[in-house]
């Protein structure tokens, strides 16, 4: 006699139960507020807002916590939160010259106007673990100036008024909200840079790494990288005039690549861009190589075959929340389909040594 | 719940989901591309039709789900309540009962009606997609009607193997016209796809949606000297004794002895609820637990 398995219902409220016990660990030590992963997990949360594509510390921070630290998950939770909110406007695009830099580094130039600033930088630290920091995370306050009110140019302007860069048309159309419309291909090279940018750190590093091996190599320079706060503006009709909404941290990173010239342009140096929300710059930076290494087509070069080239296969693969989403779902049943490729493979053996009796 | 939407999504997104169905209906077999949201659940876990569920269900609606034939898998039971939650609509396990059925890997073995709707959950909508991994490629294939690679592939199992090696999501051509990927169903429910109510087809994460309309003919690929056919597990279900159900198999002890019970768990159970048992089944009511 055999009863059929049941209980699915119970098995997923004991299961949510069991694993809101296990976010929560030890009691017996202090829970972990919104404000303490804000500002202490600080890149943490700069990835989930910039992965989840919406700009809000405490939500992402919350989305953390309820995560259990994974950040593919978290960044899951701010999407699914991102996509029920209304969308009543487009700000002005952003004017990153007139950003507050806490960084700004060039690796192009000894010294460029408005100066270079190393900011809050892993950079130079030796990763010796700091056993200080497990007893007490105490700090001493870090010397201060007053901020420089001198103007920072973009570096790449300077190459520009040489005509040693490719220029960049400046275009007023609004582009496609990836998040709005179904991707269709060939994609512009804003609705690339919006995948880019919300695409998964590891992915897109993996892919910029690629092309510094040898994979549609175009050595990238970083003519400027520069991460700071930038005003975002938005035209009220009703007002009449632009007013300003509200401010954003974001990186942003310009490469300069070499460029030998095609059948169709003349030697110059070509560019590839990377921005960022808050304070990420190794995504920047490989952002900026992706889109360089996409844009072979439009510059006249060979396709190499490469994976960093392929348009297709970067948008389709850069997503974690879908790639993610898929590659787990293995784990749902299967049984169905499994008993299908059962019978059929019992069939074919069967055949198979029925076909070796005969021939024996 | 007040916080969201009827059915979760938003009036224009239910709008933008139902126009993609729209023309699915009116161009049957044919992949739709429509803006999929990120949903609550993950991609992968039905996104594409849950998407449609909320476009089509009204309040009046009564509403089944299930994943592999069985309305208690956890997912199923996931999904059905999300639904409870956010639509408030009634829902059943009786096929008959249900006016939309939200289905993964199966098609309910009682014949549906033209009064209820089909939503499938699809992982993979390009039937080609093995056979040419880029979407550009294959989205060519289909507006020039160009099949002789899915044809070739075919063929080649039936050289290697002697069958056509192909058990679940096996193609079909939709009126004549479109091959569709019917979803990762068995082929013995393929024929089923000639069907009174309407099929729905979502993929969240590929951003497709198409549709088969009632009564539309729908021909499993095959050749004439290697027709298409249905297989099942050569058993017949050991809980209500149907031999014209798909069974699942299941191993019951530790030395791999083995029993077959219909994979569609409502048909099962009104079939042992009337009266009929199979090698194995246990007293009606006990099992009813």
């Amino acid at each position: 006699m055999y009863v059929a398995v049941k209980g699915g219902e119970r098995a997923i409220d004991n299961a949510h139960a069991w694993l809101a016990e296990e976010r929560r660990g030890d009691q017996g030590v202090a829970e972990l507020s919104i404000a303490q992963i804000r500002e202490q997990l600080a890149l943490a949360v700069n990835r989930v807002m910039a992965e989840g594509s919406l700009y809000d510390h405490d939500l992402a921070a919350l989305a953390i916590k309820q995560a259990r630290g994974d950040l593919i998950e978290a960044i899951f939770l701010i999407r699914a939160y991102r996509t029920t909110l209304p969308r009543f406007a487009s700000s002005l695009p952003i004017e990153t010259a007139n950003m507050q830099c806490d960084r700004r580094v060039s690796a192009t130039f000894k010294d460029v106007p408005g100066g270079q600033i190393l900011g809050p930088t892993f950079d130079y630290t030796h990763r010796l673990l700091d056993f200080k920091l497990a007893a007490d995370g105490e700090v001493d306050t870090a010397p201060h100036s007053t901020p420089q009110p001198a103007s920072k140019p973009h570096v790449m302007s300077f190459l520009n008024r040489e005509n040693l860069i490719q220029p960049e048309a400046s275009q007023n159309d609004v582009p496609d909200d990836l998040t709005r419309t179904p991707l269709e291909l060939p994609a512009s090279r804003a609705l690339r840079l919006q995948a880019l940018t919300r695409g998964d750190e590891g992915f897109i590093l993996g892919m910029a790494y690629s092309t510094q091996r040898g994979y549609a190599r175009t050595h990238a320079f970083v003519a400027e990288l520069r991460i700071g706060q930038v005003v975002v503006e938005m035209d009220i009709p009703e007002l009449g005039f632009v007013i300003e909404i509200g401010e954003i941290f974001v990186t942003e990173c310009e490469t300069v690549n070499q460029f030998n010239g095609s059948k169709t342009e003349p030697p110059q140096f070509t560019r590839g861009y990377g921005l960022v929300f808050g304070m990420t710059e190794r995504k920047a930076i490989s952002m900026a190589l992706v889109d360089r290494a996409l844009r072979w087509k439009e510059l006249g070069e060979d396709d190499a075959g490469a994976p960093a080239q392929d348009e297709e296969f970067i948008l389709y693969h850069a997503d974690n929340v879908q790639a993610t989403g898929f590659l787990e779902h293995i784990k749902l049943p299967h049984y169905v389909d499994f008993q299908s490729e059962l019978e059929l493979i019992r069939k074919l053996r069967r055949e198979a040594e029925l076909g070796q009796g005969a021939a024996e | 719940m007040t916080d969201y939407n009827f059915a979760y999504l938003d009036e224009q997104t239910k709008r933008m989901i139902r126009r993609a169905i729209l023309k699915g209906l009116a161009i049957p077999g044919y992949q739709v591309p429509f803006a999929s949201r990120e949903m609550p659940m993950p991609y992968g876990w039905g996104t594409g039709g849950v998407q449609v569920s909320a476009a089509v269900l009204t309040p009046d609606d009564t509403f089944k789900v299930i994943d592999q034939g069985a309305d208690d898998t956890t997912n199923a039971v996931s999904i059905r309540r999300f639904f409870q939650k956010t639509a408030g609509v009634a829902v059943t396990e009786a096929t008959a009962a249900a006016s939309v059925i939200q289905t993964r890997h199966r098609i309910p073995e009682e014949p549906l009606t033209e009064r209820q709707i089909l939503v499938y959950q699809v992982p993979i909508p390009e039937p080609l997609r093995f056979l040419e991994p880029s979407e550009v490629e294959t989205r060519n294939m289909h507006a020039l009607e160009d099949y002789g690679l899915m044809h070739v592939k075919l063929y080649e199992d039936i050289s290697r193997h002697g069958h056509i090696a192909t058990a679940y999501a096996y193609p079909v051509r939709v009126e004549g016209r479109y091959v569709m990927d019917p979803s990762p169903i068995p082929k013995f429910d393929n024929p089923k796809l000639n069907m009174a109510a309407i099929q729905l087809f979502g993929a969240g994460r590929e951003q497709r949606i198409y549709a088969i309309p009632p009564h539309t003919n729908v021909v499993s690929l095959d050749f004439d000297d290697y027709p298409f056919e249905p297989t099942k597990a050569d058993h017949a279900c050991d809980l209500c004794g149907a031999s014209d159900s798909y069974l699942d198999e299941l191993i019951v002890d530790d030395a791999g002895g083995r029993m077959f019970m219909c994979s569609d768990t409502d048909y099962c159970g009104k079939r042992r609820t009337n009266g009929h048992t199979g090698a194995q089944a246990a007293p009606t009511g006990e099992d009813a637990a």
